[in-house]
């Protein structure tokens, strides 16, 4: 027997907590299904283990705040199945799901997709090697093991993650070997037409500079407008190597080197739907186009959080209220009304923590390089094919993402793309002469996430007993 | 007026357009291949590309047969094997019952005089398939069928026929043919081609292409999906189905696992896409772990669905236009036309160049499906 629900929230992170603490004050049955083993999403992993310990205190209050939210979402009656990975929705909605080897397929009348960011692929030479990381992993592996690297750690990249990294890394004893800040330069120059909206969001610039200053006060080197970068090694890192804004390149013995060149909106669910999606020029990705309400294109299905386009912690969990206001309303819990006189002060809310997120676009463009990376740069890692591997493809007939799969086996593997596909879409682009919005991205197949053949069949020995 | 003239337009830039194109060209003739998406972007880019005799309906065994020559010389075609290798396909049997189907298909062929297929017991079955599991009890075999890579099938044809001298117009789509004097004009979103002969290859989409020449020919849609997992170690060489279930399952050059088998998606012709049904994969998953019990804690990386034309006798349509002289029609494969790829694409030019064949292609033309001339649809009153 199938299980129904009126809601199924994939993510349990601030913006899929907060739409099902909101949909149940509606009444509505709500299940919640996360990979992880507790709510928390990436910004608040492990928060409840960890917030009342030493490791809590260092990642500071912003880490700690999540902690309010997910007991009242354990309160909230929503059913939270963790550890479940979903790996298909199909209309209807069924959502096809594993969780300790069995696979079962949930129906519900809609959908809400709280996924959250990914970090944005950055290729460079040597960023396969092991000892290179992302930032974004190395502050997991802080938050849910406070692992911290024995050896002094290189931070190359942009954006205000490697910023806070660093200050924890800092607070939990680490060493930093040198900071390669690839932000491109003149940045408060590009930033100056949203002054004023730093000022108003002036609490947000304060602690990314109280950040810089615990940064600074350790002895950081910082070296600027760093514009290529290359990881050198035999079977693991061993040196970094990188070209500084005064044009001189610079060899360095590196034993860890994490990278981060900001985050994008995790697109490949509503990808695989087919919803619409528009192109970010700025931040160079793709966003789902939704209305007031996080709805997307596809009736009842609804995105919130980063997903729906980065904005934070907080500006998610008001998108997730806002989602659960309006399915409350689609579901005639609500009226229009009622609807509309509870989503006003959070729409002036979400506007206020947004208000800052042009400038910080502004500030942390993708450096330029990351999009052509040189022909020797593995740009597919699953399949192990180059950046020269895909110029050559791109000069048969005229290819899109999808045909460069068909040709190469590019975007083919487990990852399913996350990794390449907007490296693979730029590089075309470059080579073709054509615009990036134009080239296209990779149509998504299932499944959203690896499942074992066993698994799958689990589905149909299930419905043999039924 | 933006008309080119050349000898012949084929329609649909799948492997048998391609092959046709390839082969008419050989012969001097100016072709241009006109597609509406890319090369390959449907059946021939989404096929299991299995390369098999084995089970083939009698009606188009024999072509079936000359294509499994031309397949083991397939560098004499188009300068690379297309990753063929003849590791011969295997249908097994679980129960007495699907053994003694295997046992009456094989005795019944050998009295046709066909030896092609022939029955293995559990001995040489483990043999060939150390991981098997050892509930099965027999199998028929073909031992030169086998399978190939279809991309680079795709590439080898496009570059065969490129190097013929065919135009490939990609990105346009036909939207209509129409008599201009003696010849066919074809009206693209490019302009329009004129050219005596006219090669309808068009895939799922052809029965549309056939009725702009006056051909009412009756044609469904398959869907059929595929799955392919991660990459493992080598430990299957034929190509393994099942008598009775749905699965075809075999492991590719790369290593990955690729299972499929008939199992159907939902096909949307109009928006031409189709949407996977993973309920429906269960069972070829289930059957594949039934199977091989060690592929169990394998990983499904990837899963789609095709789009493909299926006839009611589940006979591909090969031949003359009944109503369009100078059309020939190849489509209606159903879920088996790669292994005839270069057979057909040989039947076409043999009609083009002399207006007839003499390979095997009796039992597939167009009038079979279609009602008689003059013949209207029942009414009731």
């Amino acid at each position: 027997m199938k299980r129904e629900f009126d809601v199924v929230v994939i993510g349990a992170g601030p913006a899929g907590m907060s739409a099902a603490i909101g949909l149940r004050g509606q009444g509505l049955s709500v299940l919640v299904v996360d990979e992880q083993a507790a709510p928390g999403g990436q910004i608040w992993r492990a928060v409840e283990a960890v917030a009342g310990t030493p490791t809590g205190k260092l990642l500071g209050d912003e880490y700690r705040a999540g902690l309010d939210l997910a007991a009242r979402f354990r309160a909230s009656g929503a059913v939270y199945q963790p550890q479940t990975q979903v790996w298909q929705i199909e209309p209807g909605w069924h959502v096809y799901m594993t969780r300790d080897g069995q696979a079962e397929a949930v129906r519900a009348n809609q959908i809400v997709l709280a996924l959250g960011a990914q970090e944005r692929p950055a290729p460079f030479p040597g960023w396969t090697l092991p000892g290179v990381l992302t930032v974004g992993a190395a502050q997991i592996l802080l938050k849910t093991s406070r692992q911290v690297p024995s050896e002094p750690v290189w931070v190359a990249g942009s954006g205000p993650l490697p910023l806070l990294y660093m200050a924890q890394l800092l607070r939990a004893g680490g060493k930093i070997a040198g900071w390669l800040d690839t932000s491109p330069p003149g940045g408060w120059r590009r930033a100056l037409p949203w002054a004023g909206a730093a000022l108003a969001g002036w609490g947000d610039v304060s602690k990314g500079m109280a950040w810089l200053r615990e940064i600074k006060a350790a002895g950081v080197k910082r070296v600027r407008g760093v514009t290529a970068l290359r990881a050198l090694g035999d079977g693991r890192l061993q040196e970094v190597e990188y070209t500084g804004g005064d044009g001189k390149t610079v060899r360095a013995p590196a034993s860890v080197l994490l990278s981060h060149e900001g985050v994008v909106p995790s697109i490949h669910m509503t990808r695989a739907l087919e919803c619409d999606h528009s192109w970010n020029v700025q931040q160079a990705c793709l966003t789902p186009n939704v209305d007031e309400w996080g709805q997307t294109s596809k009736s009842g299905v609804y995105v919130a959080g980063d997903g729906a386009g980065i904005g934070g912690a907080q500006a998610a969990c008001v998108r997730g209220e806002l989602a659960a206001i309006g399915i409350a309303q689609q579901t005639g819990r609500l009226t229009p009304q009622a609807a509309l006189g509870l989503a006003a002060p959070l729409h002036e809310k979400l506007a206020g923590l947004l208000r800052l997120r042009p400038m910080l676009d502004a500030l942390y463009p993708p450096r330029a390089s990351i999009f052509s990376p040189p022909d020797d740069t593995i740009v597919c890692r699953c399949e192990e094919l180059t950046a020269g591997d895909i110029r050559k493809a791109a000069a048969i007939g005229q290819p899109g993402p999808n045909q460069i799969k068909s040709y190469t086996r590019a975007g083919m593997g487990p990852c399913q793309g996350r990794q390449c596909g907007y490296t693979i879409a730029h590089i075309l682009a470059a080579e073709q002469n054509r615009p990036v919005a134009e080239v296209g991205f990779y149509r998504i197949r299932p499944p959203l996430k690896p499942l074992t053949l066993g698994e799958l069949a689990s589905l149909d020995i299930e419905e043999e007993k039924a | 007026m933006n008309a080119r003239s050349c000898d012949v337009i084929v329609i649909g830039g799948g492997l048998h357009g391609l092959s046709a194109a390839l082969q008419v060209a050989r012969h001097g003739k100016r072709v241009v291949v006109i597609e509406r998406h890319w090369v390959g972007r449907h059946a021939s880019g989404a096929t299991a590309a299995g390369v098999r005799t084995l089970n083939r309906d009698l009606g188009e065994l024999d072509l079936s047969l000359e294509a499994m020559d031309m397949w083991h010389d397939m560098p004499s075609l188009v300068g690379d094997d297309c990753g063929f290798h003849a590791n011969g396909q295997i249908c097994v049997a679980e129960t007495p019952k699907a053994l003694a189907a295997l046992e009456a298909r094989v005795s019944g062929l050998r009295a046709s005089g066909y030896t092609h297929e022939e029955l293995i017991g559990p001995d040489e079955l483990r043999r060939l398939l150390p991981e098997l599991s050892h509930h099965c009890l027999g199998a028929s075999i073909a031992r030169r069928d086998g399978a190939a890579d279809p991309h680079r099938a795709l590439r080898a044809f496009r570059h065969s026929a490129e190097a013929a001298g065919v135009t490939i117009v990609e990105h346009c789509a036909v939207t209509g043919l129409e008599r201009a004097g003696q010849d066919w004009r074809a009206l693209t979103e490019a302009g329009a081609w004129t050219a005596p002969y006219v090669i309808n290859a068009a895939g799922a989409w052809s029965a549309r292409v056939a009725a702009m020449v006056g051909d009412d020919i009756p044609l469904a849609t398959k869907s059929s999906m595929m799955m392919v997992s991660e990459r493992l170690r080598p430990f299957i060489k034929p190509v393994v189905a099942i008598m009775g279930r749905s699965l075809s399952f075999k492991q590719s050059d790369q290593g990955t696992l690729v299972i499929g088998g008939g199992l159907q998606g939902i096909p949307d012709l109009d928006r031409e896409t189709s949407t996977a049904r993973m309920q429906v994969l269960a069972k070829g998953a289930h059957a594949a772990t039934d199977l091989f019990p060690a592929v169990r804690d394998i990983r499904i990386v990837r899963v789609w669905a095709g789009l493909e034309a299926k006839t009611e006798d589940m006979l591909p349509i090969v031949g003359p236009s009944p109503n369009a002289p100078g059309v020939f029609h190849a489509f209606g494969f159903s879920g088996h036309g790669f292994e005839l790829v270069p057979v057909v694409g040989a039947a076409l030019t043999d009609l083009v160049l002399r207006g007839h064949t003499d390979r095997a292609i009796g039992n597939l033309q167009a009038q079979r499906l279609m009602r008689p001339a003059g013949a209207t649809p029942e009414r009731s009153s």
